[in-house]
């Protein structure tokens, strides 16, 4: 009931953030040259301008920026994110269609990254000047400096082009009409190099953090504490460091939630996913507003979404925090 | 005697680099069963690294290149590291300085007992949770069942010392090893402490490695005593032999510096109030936020009115969480009180605007608890000292011969005015302090405890300038401190506060000799080796 609460209390407070990125984002596509209905005349392939103005009458165009912006925010309010002009179906509709690829690859990339992150991490610090900590910082910055794009374009040629092992692309096989296990086989295989391409950077950022919070903590009273209750190394950093050398890495988490959600448009459109980054790049190039917007409001939510459960994580790793609220 | 600690010769190497090539150079040390040993020494002394190269604690790079650590006839320097786990527990207990650090902030209290049991037994979690339950009542810990599910930003600073305690003595080791145990405590909980440290070693016949910067601590738990000094072994006798007839110059002086708990003579009776504080109060408000009704309120000052006479020094005493600190905040206007007077010469500075206050800023001038962190790092000496009068108005070239004349004043060589704060100690840089409150040219001195982080040698030396200072330039002081020892060496009156009220104010001696207040009296009974007066034959406590 407490987290009910607390959650609408978190939601209510980002109301006004989420109000000023729609109406941003609103006038910012007003200010790009052509709209929608261009866009749709170029695809039939031109017509007579009576038929593109009777498409902006249909479409609501017509109206000045504000009235449609009110008439948008007003159908928002009773959860109507409208319809998708170039994809003839309701946004909704468009984006629950791509929700889960986007959802499947950041959930894979995050817990890679993460786990990746906190095992290197404390590697790392636990070797720390010798070689194991010296490869894996080098490496890490590694890929912290290369650009995604490039590492899964460079991925597709070695792995699907030349050895041959994985998919270039795309989220599954389409027409093969697998089912069950051989179908989730199929898109694992096809996400390994998506998951791999958005986590590295992430993957890097998180094993420098941890690792330097992981030497922090080892310097710390407790440890030392633990150490003179006659508890091994293992132990000590099991029971005692690691829980306290997350609580930055959980924080952090929270934070670049928004950044992968971004790293996600290359990657999907790199590896030609079906997912909601490449949905957005389409949706700019064919000035489709209502899907634009849509995306736009349910990246918000979700970003809103994680770091509410980052937060309530927290709450639980750090006995400290719930004594404080 | 039978010997279960010995340490022979042990010599233990700091990385290079350090300021010294040795942590300890060639000290012999034994604890026997059944006896508490004092190891006493100023910062830098060595006496911290003694404890952890007995526990094979040491950080990395630091590491005994001689001698033996004898532990019940094994030397511990060459054990493997496996053995030496399996004793550590279980055969030496250990006790740390910092009740806040030293225990882990994520786990409660019972699992942190708990564990000492779970790395040494196979007990079953039952049998373990009766076992921490006594331990915590041993250790007379109030309610036990709810400390045991507690975590420690939970309890207070004695009762998270409690727990370690209990935690050292789980399975009842043959050594206890405890380092600075209460230095981090207020007066009466530390006395409770030693209390317990004393009478568990007693019943269980414990040896206790007791390391400790305090003389008054060492007369009131120990039953032999080492001084140290830059490493080395200094002095070594019963309690008895080396508190009251020391032999050794070093000993002599650490000694000779301890204030003794007695009040010194009054002067400036009569002088007319330059500072008064009437009703004066302060309230923190924290959370709730929309709700009223959630906040929590701390009144941090309640009505406090005092008086502080012309050229004299006037002593605030009280533990942590008194609110003398706050008190002290709100005469600087660092804080706004929220009701009262503050009343100097004849303006209440507490109506004072902030910006009529900056006016007045010169007048009442502050000296911090801190000197590592009360000075910018990135500004020389010579600057922080003249940045108060430039601002004021005074010019550069002025302000800065004004400063190397208060270098001289305060006793720093004026030729170290383009030294960083960190060139130098932290006595010095208590001087440097002083020297920046007193280039305003104030009135009144609001020092905050400002010798609690200094060694008892430095201590005595910046009382010493405190007190000829105020005497040189007229100045009227106000003197926080959690020490009565202090108090007594420096206040003319002194005010005790307890939850932000004052209990009781008069003149020392008055106080010392008859204390009114109950809270009083217990402060003073708390003092630990209040018996012990340094310099005359020791009266062993009741």
């Amino acid at each position: 009931m407490t987290i009910l609460l607390l959650a609408l209390r978190r939601l209510a407070a980002s109301v006004p953030t989420l109000l000023v990125i729609l109406a941003g984002l609103f006038l910012l596509l007003q200010l790009a040259p052509g709209d929608t209905v261009d866009a749709l005349m170029a695809q039939m392939g031109g017509g007579d301008p009576a038929t593109a103005d009777e498409l902006r009458r249909y479409y609501g165009l017509d109206l000045p920026a504000a009235a449609q912006l009110a008439r948008y925010l007003g159908r928002l309010v009773q959860l109507d994110l409208g319809q998708s002009a170039i994809y003839g179906k309701p946004v909704a509709t468009v984006i629950a269609e791509r929700l889960p690829v986007t959802l499947l690859l950041m959930g894979a990339s995050l817990s890679l990254a993460f786990l990746g992150g906190i095992v290197l991490g404390v590697l790392a610090a636990r070797r720390i000047g010798q070689w194991p900590d010296t490869l894996i910082s080098t490496f890490g910055l590694m890929f912290y400096a290369t650009p995604s794009f490039w590492f899964g374009l460079m991925g597709i040629v070695l792995f699907a082009i030349h050895l041959g092992w994985l998919p270039a692309g795309g989220f599954e096989e389409v027409g093969a009409g697998y089912a069950g296990l051989t179908r989730i086989l199929d898109i694992a295989r096809h996400l390994v190099l998506p998951t791999l391409t958005l986590a590295l950077v992430f993957l890097a950022t998180y094993l420098r953090i941890m690792r330097a919070s992981m030497l922090e903590v080892m310097s710390l009273d407790y440890v030392r504490t633990a150490r003179a209750k006659g508890l091994g190394e293992t132990g000590v950093i099991v029971h005692h460091a690691l829980r306290n050398a997350l609580l930055p890495m959980v924080t952090l988490v929270g934070l670049q939630a928004g950044t992968m959600l971004g790293g996600s448009v290359v990657v999907e459109s790199v590896f030609a996913l079906p997912g909601l980054g490449r949905l957005a790049y389409e949706s700019v190039v064919q000035r489709d507003l209502n899907t634009l917007l849509g995306i736009v409001f349910v990246s918000a939510l979700l970003v809103i979404t994680v770091n509410f459960v980052v937060d309530l994580i927290y709450g639980r790793l750090d006995p400290r925090i719930a004594a404080g609220r | 005697m039978s010997g279960l600690l010995s340490i022979e010769n042990l010599s233990v190497r700091l990385p290079p680099g350090a300021d010294r090539s040795h942590a300890l150079t060639g000290v012999s040390l034994a604890v026997a069963k059944n006896e508490i040993l004092c190891v006493v020494g100023e910062s830098g002394s060595g006496k911290s690294v003694l404890a952890n190269t007995v526990m094979r604690l040491l950080p990395p790079g630091v590491r005994p290149d001689a001698g033996a650590v004898l532990f019940r006839g094994r030397d511990l320097v060459g054990v493997p590291e496996a053995e030496m786990r399996r004793l550590r527990g279980r055969e030496i207990g250990m006790i740390f300085q910092e009740p806040m650090t030293a225990l882990n902030p994520l786990r409660r209290a019972g699992d942190q007992i708990a564990e000492t049991f779970r790395i040494h037994t196979t007990l079953r979690a039952r049998e373990i949770r009766e076992k921490a339950l006594a331990l915590l009542a041993e250790v007379r810990m109030p309610d036990p069942v709810a400390a045991l599910r507690a975590y420690p930003h939970e309890l207070s600073g004695g009762q998270r010392q409690r727990v370690m305690i209990a935690m050292a003595l789980a399975l009842e080791p043959a050594l206890l090893i405890a380092d600075e145990p209460t230095t981090a405590l207020d007066v009466t909980t530390q006395g409770r402490i030693l209390a317990l440290i004393r009478e568990i070693q007693a019943r269980r016949g414990m040896g206790v490695l007791f390391i400790t910067h305090d003389f008054g601590v060492v007369a009131e738990i120990a039953d032999r005593v080492a001084v140290m000094q830059s490493g080395r072994l200094v002095e070594e006798g019963p309690a008895d032999a080396v508190l009251n007839r020391p032999r050794a110059p070093y000993t002599r002086a650490l000694i000779a510096a301890v204030p003794p708990l007695l009040p010194r003579a009054r002067s400036g009776t009569a002088a007319p109030a330059i500072l008064t504080l009437e009703g004066v109060s302060k309230t923190y408000r924290k959370g709730g936020g929309l709700i009223p009704g959630r906040a929590r309120v701390t009144h941090a000052v309640r009505q406090v009115s005092l008086s502080l006479p012309r050229g004299t020094t006037l002593g605030i005493v009280g533990e942590s969480g008194s609110g003398k600190s706050t008190l002290a905040r709100c005469i600087v206007r660092l804080l706004d009180p929220d009701t009262g007077s503050i009343r100097l010469g004849d303006t209440d500075l507490a109506a004072l605007s902030r910006r009529a206050m900056r006016g007045q800023a010169g007048r009442v001038q502050m000296v911090f608890q801190d000197p590592f962190a009360s000075l910018n790092p990135r500004r020389r000496a010579g600057e922080l000292v003249a940045q108060g009068p430039m601002l004021q108005g005074v010019s550069r070239r002025d302000a800065l011969a004004k400063a190397r004349e208060l270098f001289g004043l305060v006793g720093l060589d004026p030729a170290a005015m383009d030294r960083l704060p960190h060139e130098f100690s932290g006595g010095q840089r208590q001087r440097i302090g002083l020297a920046r409150a007193l280039a305003m040219e104030p009135e009144v001195l609001v020092a905050d405890e400002p010798v609690s982080a200094l060694d008892v040698s430095v201590q005595a030396q910046v009382l010493a300038l405190l007190d000829s200072l105020r005497d040189r330039l007229g100045l009227s002081m106000l003197f926080i401190t959690h020490d009565l020892r202090v108090a007594g060496q420096i206040c003319d009156r002194i005010a005790v506060m307890k939850d932000g009220a004052v209990v009781e104010a008069g003149p020392t001696a008055e106080v010392f000799a008859a204390p009114q207040a109950a809270y009083t009296r217990a402060l003073l009974d708390a003092v630990p080796g209040r018996a012990w007066i340094p310099g005359r034959p020791h009266v062993p406590a009741a």
